[in-house]
C-alpha cells in the first residue's frame, strides 16, 4: 500500500521549501520579538495615552485571523499604491515575501508583548529595589537585572510561539509563496496522493518542531543550572 | 467624504450593498466553528481518555494524534481531508461510471477539519483538568459505591470543567480564527465572502477591514460566554 519510492521522490521536492519556511519564521520571530519587547517596555509606565493604543493593537491582532491580516496587508494595502509610492514604502507591500513577514511580525509582536509583559512582571520587586538602592540607573537595572531574568522566564512560552510561527508561515502559501505547505498543495493536485504528501510534509514540520523544542529546552537548562529537574 | 459614503454604500444593506452577505457569511463562520468545536470536544475527550488510560495502545494512539495535529500546520490538515476525501470519492464515483472530479461537501469537510484540529488541543486541556481534580474525590466516589460511569458523570466531570474552561476558551478563539482557513476549499464563510466582495468591487481594503471587524466582534462576544460559564462553574467555591 505504502509506496516508498514515491516518498523518496517527494521528500527532496518538499525540502526545497524548507529554506523559505525557515527564513519566514526567523525573520518574523526576530522582528516580532524586538517589537514585542518595545511594546512590553512601553507598557511599564502608567501613561494611559501609551498603554491604551498598545492594548488595542494587541487585542486586534490576537482577535482576528492571521489570514485576514495577511490579505489586508497584501491585497488591502496594495490598493493605496500611489500613496505608498509617494512615501517610498511601496517596495515593502509589493513583494509577497515582505507582506508575509510584516503580517507575521505584527502578529508575533502582539502575542510576544503579552508574554514579555508577564515575564517582566514576574521579576521579584526586591531585586529592582536592591538595584535602585545600590545606585543603578533605570536603564542599567533593566539591562542587568530585569531583562535577563524576564527573558529566561519567557523561554517556555516563547518555545510555543516559535512552533505557532512555523505553522503560521504555511499561510504564506496562499499569497503565492512556495514554502513547504505551498509545495505540498501543488504536489497533491498533481499526483492525487494526499495522504502520502501529508505524511511527508507533516514529518518535515514535526522534525523541525522537535528540533526547536529540544534546542530551547537545552538553552533553558543551561540558563537555570541550579534548578533540579525531575 | 466621498470615500466614506462610498464605504457606507458598499457595506450597506440596500440593493447592491454587501452588508447582508457579510452577516450571512458570519453566521456560516459561527455555525462552522461551533459544530467543529463540539466535534473537537468529543474527539478531545476520547483522546484525553486514551492518554490517561493505563493501556499502552490507546495511550500511544492518543499521544500520536495530539502531537501530529498540534504540530502540523492546520492548512496542511485541511488539504489532507479535502483532497484526500475528494480523491477517494472520485475513485468510488469512477466505479459507478461517473467521470470527473467529485468534490467533498465543503461545510462538512470544514467541520471535520476543525473538529480534528481542535480535538488535538482540547485533549490536552481535558487531560490537564482531569489531573487537577482532587484525588480525594475519586476515593470518595469509591467509598460511596459509585460505578466508574456514575462517578465520572456526577462527580469528576462537573469538577473537571472548572479547570478546563479557561483552556477551552483559548481553544475556542483558536477555532474561530482557524475557520477562516476553510475558505481555501471554497466554503463561503466570512473570509471567502470578503474575498468575493473584494474581487467584485476592487475594494479589498474595505472588505478585509470589515471581515476583521466581524471576526473581532464574534471573538469578543463569545469570549464573554466562556467568562460567564467560568464564573458559574466556580460559584460557591473559594479559589485564589
Amino acid at each position: 500500500m505504502i509506496d516508498f519510492a514515491f516518498f523518496l521522490e517527494i521528500i527532496p521536492v518538499l525540502l526545497a521549501g524548507l529554506p523559505l519556511t525557515l527564513l519566514l519564521t526567523t525573520a518574523s520571530m526576530v522582528i516580532g520579538f524586538f517589537l514585542a519587547l518595545l511594546l512590553a517596555l512601553a507598557q511599564q509606565g502608567n501613561r494611559r495615552i501609551v498603554i491604551w493604543p498598545i492594548r488595542a493593537f494587541v487585542a486586534v491582532f490576537r482577535g482576528t485571523p492571521l489570514l485576514v491580516q495577511i490579505f489586508l496587508i497584501y491585497y488591502g494595502l496594495g490598493q493605496f499604491r500611489p500613496s505608498l509610492q509617494a512615501i517610498g514604502i511601496w517596495w515593502l507591500f509589493r513583494e509577497p515575501h515582505w507582506c508575509a513577514i510584516v503580517a507575521l511580525s505584527l502578529n508575533e509582536a502582539a502575542y510576544g508583548s503579552e508574554i514579555l509583559r508577564g515575564a517582566i512582571k514576574a521579576v521579584p520587586r526586591g531585586l529592582t529595589e536592591a538595584a535602585t538602592a545600590s545606585g543603578m540607573s533605570k536603564l542599567l537595572t533593566l539591562r542587568l537585572i530585569v531583562l535577563p531574568l524576564a527573558l529566561r522566564q519567557a523561554i517556555p512560552n516563547y518555545t510555543n510561539e516559535i512552533i505557532l510561527m512555523v505553522k503560521g508561515t504555511s499561510l504564506a502559501s496562499i499569497i503565492t509563496l512556495m514554502e513547504i505547505t505551498g509545495i505540498a498543495q501543488g504536489l497533491i493536485s498533481q499526483t492525487y496522493r494526499a495522504v502520502e504528501v501529508f505524511v511527508a510534509a507533516g514529518a518535515i514540520y514535526l522534525a523541525l518542531n522537535f528540533a526547536i523544542i529540544s534546542a530551547l529546552n537545552a538553552l533553558e537548562t543551561r540558563l537555570t543550572p541550579y534548578r533540579v529537574r525531575a | 467624504m466621498t470615500y466614506m459614503t462610498n464605504i457606507m454604500h458598499i457595506l450597506g444593506f440596500q440593493q447592491g450593498g454587501w452588508g447582508a452577505a457579510l452577516l450571512a457569511a458570519s453566521s456560516v463562520t459561527l455555525a462552522l466553528s461551533v459544530l467543529g468545536f463540539i466535534l473537537g470536544a468529543a474527539l478531545g475527550a476520547t483522546a484525553a481518555a486514551g492518554r490517561l488510560s493505563s493501556r499502552r495502545v490507546p495511550a500511544w494512539l492518543a499521544h500520536v494524534y495530539g502531537t501530529v495535529f498540534r504540530g502540523v500546520p492546520d492548512l496542511l490538515t485541511i488539504y489532507l481531508l479535502y483532497y484526500g476525501g475528494s480523491i477517494a470519492l472520485t475513485q468510488i464515483g469512477t466505479l459507478f461510471g461517473s467521470d470527473g472530479f467529485v468534490g467533498l461537501p465543503t461545510f462538512a469537510t470544514g467541520v471535520l477539519a476543525i473538529g480534528i484540529i481542535s480535538g488535538a488541543y482540547q485533549g490536552e486541556v481535558y487531560r490537564g483538568a482531569y489531573q487537577a481534580v482532587d484525588r480525594g474525590q475519586f476515593e470518595a466516589c469509591k467509598a460511596l459505591g459509585l460505578s466508574r460511569y456514575q462517578s465520572l458523570r456526577l462527580v469528576i466531570v462537573p469538577q473537571l470543567m472548572r479547570h478546563a474552561l479557561p483552556g477551552l476558551g483559548n481553544v475556542w478563539q483558536l477555532v474561530l480564527k482557524d475557520s477562516a482557513l476553510i475558505s481555501v476549499i471554497g466554503l463561503v464563510e466570512l473570509m471567502r465572502q470578503a474575498q468575493i466582495g473584494a474581487g467584485s468591487t476592487r475594494e479589498p481594503f474595505i472588505f478585509y477591514i470589515a471581515a476583521a471587524a466581524l471576526y473581532f466582534v464574534i471573538a469578543v462576544v463569545t469570549a464573554s460566554v466562556f467568562r460567564f460559564s467560568e464564573a458559574r462553574a466556580w460559584r460557591g467555591m473559594v479559589h485564589a
